[in-house]
């Protein structure tokens, strides 16, 4: 293969030569030979960086110079940034999920006052949330609403995306920082700023939103409205700000990391030396890019149907409480769901593709393998990233959208399944013949395989539209995608901060309480969400305030109870799942300070970041680090360790053995 | 610390980082003017026949918007080019002028267009009511000839307190030329002159309207479109001049002293961003005024 490209490299500085004075043609004849993904080698790259000495020049100074505010608080440097988005990314997964277990007492015994802390709590959240400890409807579809906002949007995004991608991907490609770091800051203060105003929202008089966290359409716009609302401090109202600011953050973050990966990499990084966790961010990058302004330009729209009385969503004729609404009319409530799932689905990768890269590192680091199928697994990536751009109404095949529009979905949904396949058999054939390590991450990493495949095949029912006819809004699609993003994704982020703990911190997470950590979280996520595909198939509805005390009239049995009853082991085993963190949260802290100390590279990896001290100073690299190998070399015949980082030359007998043809700059 | 290729490009792509960085944020913002614009037709070809207004606006005042931003677009283009030939009071000139037209963009839509639209005045018809203001609509010449009907009556409202006294029974609209001689042939279509209300006073029974507003966004879901769209689009223009104005400042003299290739670069950054305003204007303009 390098044979075949090695033409390519040839060419560069010839045509650079001959073109010299002329920078537009220069410009496109390397931008074309950019995105060709020619494979460069080191010693034929064009220009060197300048050299760093960040002792010299960066890390002795800037102690000293920079005080505790600009150091942790509004530093530009994407090391600091990565732990303030995971830190804050963290807090808010473990508020969204406190959201859900209050929800998971009123599934499970609707009506009764939550002991102990009920009477608390509705003191807390204000009067209409949970008078003498038992939750109002209202509340109950603030809580879920406010679940999936927060989960998605405040947790997993900014953890997966932003943290992982702001302190691993400029290490891993060899930069000394993001391309734009007052872009990234500013990124981060959006972000909180959001972060802020969805919490504040549930203070606000009437609490915050309650139309899901889709929040469909006309119901969306008449809803926190009237005399007990206040016309722009209300739920609806702040969801809509806040998310203004949350798609500012990301599309600030997005553009800077594409741009890092495109201009940063080091010297000898080709595209096709660059771990896979790195072309999952840029993908994910693009999705978020692209799939996000649509959305911003519908709540753009909501916003202006709130607060100006447009009628972009709201139908000519529609009555609310027996009451025609005085709007123009002429809205359509299908365009707010067809810009909402242009981002929606995209979205769904946007979670999923940092998990799978982070899955693949620590994969082929612990079982001691390149990872197996590596250029498969990019090009999965990127047919992923252009096919989620046109399945998103799959999620609207019950709104009469029409059969062909339907079947055209259907088919692109299934489509997309393949390169989602070939990553996940990708990564089992990558254990094949490994000497597995199983430590914890590797733990958390093998457990997201089954559990991602679990959530993948049971969706393939709800791509086809008659089958989703039936499952349409019922707990069986909740478990489908939580079987995705919470033992999928969540899984891949805690392999993935125990991974990176010790790069972070110089300290490795503790062992046994890691495990603790582990074992029981595996075992509350299935008994939370296996369930539910029964629940699901036997027809409850994914709204239910009562958790189908209602409906469970006909008392349908499954494995000796039925529905509604299978609600109880589910809250039971969402609670334990809540006490299982809890060795996570403690070790995760003490092991600041108090964790095994480690050397730099304590997981023997090959990639990059672990040639950076740890922590890495500002500036990550004391000498500006040079690729010379692909990014997975573990186990390489003829060397004495079983792994080969991807700074380490390439040697004369190592050429001969992989039978190459001597490259034409040697 | 220092981030490399900020100034110089980068051998292998070309590019130095902040224009790999416009180029990707103006790829989102095409993504969302692309939302918006997906809103509008998707809104228009939703509308009943009638009630996608045409000829509302005023196309000669948006022609001369279009030109002053599209020389603006020229301007910017020499401003950087004298950059790049270190001829820095041309560069000031040209800037300056830029600046303006932007300055005077805004203000004809904020200043003149938006507010003329706010005295405007439109009264939806029940339809029961049509035939009985059949004079001011001329819907039977307009089905002989196979035109969408006309459900609305425009013009200026002459007695203002109607809007929100429930005691005023009626409306007093000095009417729009298509209203005040529905049947001439010559206003079967909007023309793209911009004509004022006539003297002709037509006055409708607030029973028979179904909705009367003045032009605002609630009005209908066109002038909605068109108060987000242009409303988002002069938020550009101004995020544009700001920056321009913060690149004509003294601060800018100080970096072309130290690195003039730094600032053309700023320049040109800000100069494709305001290339992209222009081009949204670009089809903002036919949508709204003229189609």
């Amino acid at each position: 293969m390098r044979s075949y490209f090695s033409g390519w490299s040839m060419q560069v500085p010839n045509a650079q030569i001959a073109v010299e004075n002329s920078r537009f043609a220069l410009e496109k004849f390397t931008l074309i030979l950019s995105f060709s993904f020619q494979t460069m080698d080191a010693s034929t790259e064009l220009a060197s960086r300048p050299a760093h000495d960040p002792h010299h020049h960066d890390a002795g100074h800037d102690h000293h110079e920079l005080g505790f505010w600009r150091k942790y608080i509004i530093s530009t440097d994407h090391k600091v940034i990565g732990i303030q988005y995971g830190i804050s990314g963290l807090i808010f997964l473990l508020f969204g999920f406190s959201l859900m277990m209050l929800m998971r007492w009123q599934l499970a015994y609707p009506g009764q006052a939550l002991p102990i802390i009920g009477n608390a709590l509705g003191h807390f959240f204000g009067p209409g949330s949970m008078p003498d400890g038992k939750m109002t409807p209202e509340f109950y579809n603030s809580l879920g609403a406010m679940h999936g906002t927060i989960m998605i949007f405040l947790g997993i995004v900014p953890l997966a995306f932003a943290a992982f991608g702001n302190f691993v991907v400029p290490l891993q490609i060899g930069a000394p920082d993001m391309a734009f770091p007052k872009v990234n800051m500013a990124s981060y203060q959006a972000f909180f700023v959001g972060g802020v105003i969805m919490l504040v929202s549930f203070f606000v008089p009437g609490g915050a939103a309650k139309g899901g966290w889709t929040s469909y359409t006309p119901l969306a716009v008449i809803a926190d409205k009237g005399e007990a609302y206040h016309p722009f401090f209300n739920g609806q109202t702040l969801w809509l700000v806040g998310f203004i600011f949350l798609i500012t953050s990301s599309l600030l973050g997005a553009i800077n990391f594409i741009a890092t990966i495109i201009q940063l990499r080091a010297k000898g990084m080709t595209w096709m030396r660059l771990p896979f966790f790195v072309w999952a961010q840029f993908v994910t990058a693009f999705l978020l890019l692209l799939a996000f302004p649509p959305l911003e330009a519908a709540i753009v729209m909501q916003l202006m149907d709130r607060l100006a009385a447009t009628s972009f969503f709201m139908p000519t004729g529609l009555v609310v409480n027996g009451a025609a609404v005085h709007v123009s009319g002429g809205g359509s409530p299908l365009l707010w769901q067809h810009l909402f799932w242009f981002l929606g689905h995209p979205e769904v990768y946007v979670l999923i593709l940092p998990g799978m890269g982070i899955v693949g590192e620590i994969l082929a680091n612990n079982s001691r393998k390149p990872l197996w199928g590596y250029k498969s697994l990019v090009f999965s990536v990127l047919v992923i990233g252009f096919l989620s751009f046109i399945v998103w109404a799959h999620h609207m095949y019950m709104t009469g959208m029409g059969q062909v529009i339907a079947a055209f979905f259907q088919t692109t949904t299934l489509i997309i399944s393949i390169p989602s396949v070939i990553i996940l058999s990708a990564f089992f054939i990558s254990l094949w013949g490994g000497s597995i390590r199983f430590n914890v991450p590797m733990l958390f990493a093998t457990a997201f395989l089954p559990m991602f495949g679990i959530g993948g095949l049971t969706g393939i029912p709800l791509a086809f539209n008659s089958a989703d006819l039936y499952l349409h809004d019922t707990y069986y699609v909740i478990a489908h995608f939580h079987y995705i993003v919470a033992p999928g994704t969540i899984f891949a982020l805690f392999a993935g901060i125990y991974y990176w703990f010790p790069k972070a911190t110089g300290r490795v997470m503790n062992e046994f309480w890691g495990k603790v950590h582990f074992w029981p979280s595996l075992i509350c996520m299935n008994v939370i969400f296996l369930p539910m595909f029964l629940q699901g198939m036997l027809g409850m509805h994914r709204r239910w305030y009562d958790g189908g005390q209602g409906w469970n009239l006909a008392n349908e049995k499954v494995w000796g109870l039925s529905g509604f009853h299978w609600n109880m082991p589910i809250s039971i085993a969402a609670w334990l799942m809540g006490l299982a963190q809890i060795p996570f949260i403690i070790n995760f802290f003490w092991s600041i300070k108090h964790g095994k100390k480690v050397n730099d590279n304590p997981w023997e990896a090959t990639t990059l970041e672990w040639t950076a001290p740890s922590p890495p100073p500002h500036g990550n690299f004391a000498v500006a680090p040079v690729a010379y190998r692909g990014p997975y070399e573990y186990s390489l015949p003829g060397h004495d360790r079983d792994f080969t980082m991807q700074n380490e030359p390439v040697q004369m007998t190592e050429r001969a053995r992989r039978a190459e043809p001597e490259p034409v700059h040697a | 610390m220092e981030i490399p290729y900020t100034v110089s490009t980068r051998p292998d792509t070309g590019l130095w980082n902040a224009k790999v960085g416009i180029w990707l944020f103006l790829a989102s913002e095409m993504m969302l003017f692309g939302g918006l614009f997906s809103a509008y037709v998707f809104l228009r070809l939703d509308a009943e026949p009638g009630y996608w207004p045409h000829g509302l606006l005023n196309v000669p005042v948006g022609t001369m918007n279009t030109a002053i931003l599209i020389a603006s677009s020229v301007t910017v283009v020499l401003a950087w080019a004298a950059l790049k030939m270190r001829q820095f009071m041309r560069y000031k000139i040209y800037m300056g002028i830029t600046i303006l037209c932007g300055v005077i963009f805004l203000a004809v839509k904020l200043a003149y267009e938006w507010p003329q639209k706010f005295e405007h005045f439109g009264a939806y018809l029940k339809t029961e009511a049509l035939e009985k203001y059949e004079p001011y609509l001329g819907n039977h010449h307009l089905m002989e000839k196979g035109l969408p009907p006309r459900v609305e009556i425009t013009g200026h409202l002459h007695n203002r307190a109607a809007l929100n006294d429930p005691n005023i029974k009626e409306y007093e609209i000095a009417l729009d030329p298509v209203n005040a001689d529905p049947t001439n042939p010559a206003l079967d279509r909007p023309h793209f002159l911009y004509v004022p209300p006539t003297e002709k006073i037509g006055t409708i029974e607030k029973a028979d309207v179904e909705r009367a507003t003045m032009f605002l966004p609630t009005h209908s879901a066109y002038f909605a479109s068109y108060f987000t769209i242009t409303g988002l689009h002069g938020l550009h223009v101004l995020g544009g001049v700001l920056v321009f104005i913060y690149l004509w400042l003294p601060v800018s003299t100080k970096l072309y002293k130290r690195n003039p290739e730094h600032l053309a670069n700023r320049v040109e950054v800000a100069g494709l961003f305001w290339h992209f305003v222009d081009l949204i204007w670009i089809f903002v303009f036919p949508l709204f005024y003229l189609l």
